[in-house]
């Protein structure tokens, strides 16, 4: 990896009711690349986005953007993030253009009409420059919060739940515009509690639960443990045993010999179900219904807790 | 220093009381016209009391409706400046920004200052056309202006704090400042109470505040301009140590 831009060592946050947000975390962030924390909601995604941009103060460990020190040196370490947050936080009885002004000399940059130019044109809102912010529509409204964050040139860009509560469409334009800004040499991390999003956007995926942060892989391997399926099948008459024949798809019985169960990686080229399905139809299995299920993310987040308990 | 962050706030909230520019400066001026049709011309034409040297009671009363505009401007406009963003969420962009909480608290307070002297001396141009108003000491009268005006000012950032909610952010204003001003010596000297009510009243800081401004007026009041003065500093060092120790321990603004 070469310079980290985002260097967090032991970082943690016990709030003063006693509520463990965060565990002590390390975690280094490579310039350029799309980092998605992904986990349920009350994780400690936000916790620990809001201590690197200064929100909440830590409780211990450290961090450091671009080399400097969140806590020892935060004007140099600030100036050089942007962030929108999760909530639509905006003034909106402000024009956008004012708003994305303010933003910029607020970080101390001084003003620049060209680049508020350019930034507001990249976003698709320099039609809407003079309006205010309560004519806008929600999804104009967060892109604008996405100026307000770009505006003094950070090279580090922190999305709290950039889709939470957008349709469908919004969602595709948000990925969209992720991209690009990526293509421009912002490096990004995004928290999400969508498995879809971060394997859309991300390069790298860090998967945390219960304020603990219990993996940090490249996206490719850890979809190919988050990409497992199992296919149900409801058997006619009850099996005492898995016939021998059906060995090499390692089924497994259960409900007292009425169900098969097939896990199967979805993503693989050759899933096994085809081959499998006319085995059984070779062997004269009769079956009543059938069903595939995704692993869900909590199925996940267990499977990959155990995994580490074991190792 | 971050002097543009600073200047983005301070121009942000001066852009702020330019939206509401017709109720912020209308309303203190109808205000004192009617303080001045009922205590200037129908009562003070035959307030017979002591009036320190003002050329009539319409003139004595001046000081004592400036200042107290000004505390309640001061205190209001601060605490509704910093409670609005954390009201709204907005308060992150500012939490998140290079600033220093010096920096940040210079940007409110500056700006809410500037308002309420703003109100204050537009009062005082209000009372110009009801009454003959001489300045005694014009400078020392700008500068004990400021002074209070930061003071309260800096009350107002920390009630802004404080309160929970909207409500809360005028409880201190009506139930302390109001009846303190009004008992404080605004319309009366204080020389004027009976025993033991005249002790009483000198227990009431706004005593001090309105009588030192009182003293650049007419060059006379109920105390000496440096005990005033003196009184008035002590306050802005209680008010500059709270909001030290509300960024400190990131009280209402940081978990």
């Amino acid at each position: 990896m070469s310079e980290p831009v985002l260097s967090i060592s032991g970082l943690s946050k016990t709030y003063a009711s006693g509520t463990v947000a965060l565990k002590p975390t390390d975690l280094e962030i490579a310039r350029g690349e799309i980092f998605a924390l992904l986990g349920p909601n009350g994780a400690g995604k936000t916790t620990l986005i809001s201590m690197l941009c200064g929100l909440v103060t830590p409780s211990g460990g450290s961090a450091s953007a671009m080399g400097h020190d969140i806590i020892r040196d935060y004007r140099a370490a600030r100036r050089e993030i942007g962030l929108v947050p999760q909530e639509m936080s905006i003034d909106i009885f402000e024009r956008v253009i004012d708003t994305v002004n303010f933003s910029r000399t607020l970080f101390g940059k001084p003003k620049d009409p060209a680049r508020i130019e350019q930034l507001l044109r990249d976003l698709s809102l320099w039609d809407k420059r003079n309006e205010k912010l309560k004519e806008l529509s929600g999804g104009m409204k967060r892109r604008v919060m996405i100026a307000k964050a770009l505006s003094h040139d950070p090279e580090i860009l922190f999305l709290d739940e950039p889709t939470a509560g957008v349709d469908v469409e919004l969602r595709r334009d948000m990925w969209d515009m992720v991209r690009r800004l990526r293509e421009s040499g912002v490096t990004i991390i995004l928290t999400t509690h969508y498995i879809e999003e971060a394997e859309e956007m991300a390069d790298r995926v860090g998967v945390i639960t219960g304020g603990d942060l219990i993996l940090v892989e490249e996206k490719k391997a850890l979809m190919r443990k988050l990409g497992k399926k199992e296919l149900t099948l409801v058997l006619a008459e009850p099996l005492s045993a898995v016939p021998p024949e059906l060995a090499e798809w390692k089924v497994t019985l259960e409900d007292d010999g009425h169900e098969l169960h097939y896990v199967f990686d979805a993503t693989a080229e050759r899933t096994g179900v085809p081959s499998l399905m006319r085995k059984i139809s070779d062997l004269g299995i009769a079956f009543k219904d059938l069903s595939t299920k995704q692993s869900s993310l909590e199925d996940i987040f267990v499977q990959l807790v155990h995994e580490r308990r074991a190792a | 220093m971050n002097w543009r962050g600073i200047g983005s706030i301070y121009r942000f909230e001066m852009h702020r009381f330019a939206r509401t520019l017709w109720t912020g400066l209308v309303v203190p001026v109808i205000t004192t016209s009617l303080y001045f049709i009922v205590f200037g011309s129908a009562i003070g034409r035959n307030f017979s009391g002591d009036i320190q040297g003002a050329a009539s009671y319409g003139a004595f009363i001046v000081p004592g409706l400036m200042m107290l505009s000004l505390l309640m401007e001061s205190i209001f406009n601060a605490s509704f400046g910093i409670h609005m963003p954390r009201f709204t969420g907005t308060i992150y962009e500012i939490l998140s920004a290079p600033l220093s909480p010096t920096e940040t608290v210079i940007g409110y307070v500056g700006a809410a200052a500037t308002k309420a002297m703003t109100v204050a001396l537009v009062i005082l141009a209000t009372a110009h056309i009801f009454v003959e108003v001489q300045i005694a000491h014009p400078l020392l009268m700008l500068l004990f202006l400021a002074l209070i005006a930061i003071t309260f000012c800096l009350f107002g950032f920390i009630i802004g704090v404080w309160a929970k909610g909207f409500e809360q952010l005028q409880i201190i204003p009506m139930l302390v400042v109001t009846p303190l001003t009004f008992l404080g010596g605004a319309f009366y000297s204080v020389a004027a109470l009976d025993e033991p009510w005249r002790t009483i009243t000198f227990f009431n800081p706004f005593v001090y505040l309105i009588n030192g401004f009182r003293w650049t007026f007419f060059g006379t009041s109920d105390v000496s301009f440096g005990i005033s003065l003196a009184i008035t500093g002590g306050l802005l060092v209680v008010c500059i140590a709270l909001v030290g120790l509300i960024f400190r321990t990131g009280y209402r603004l940081k978990a």
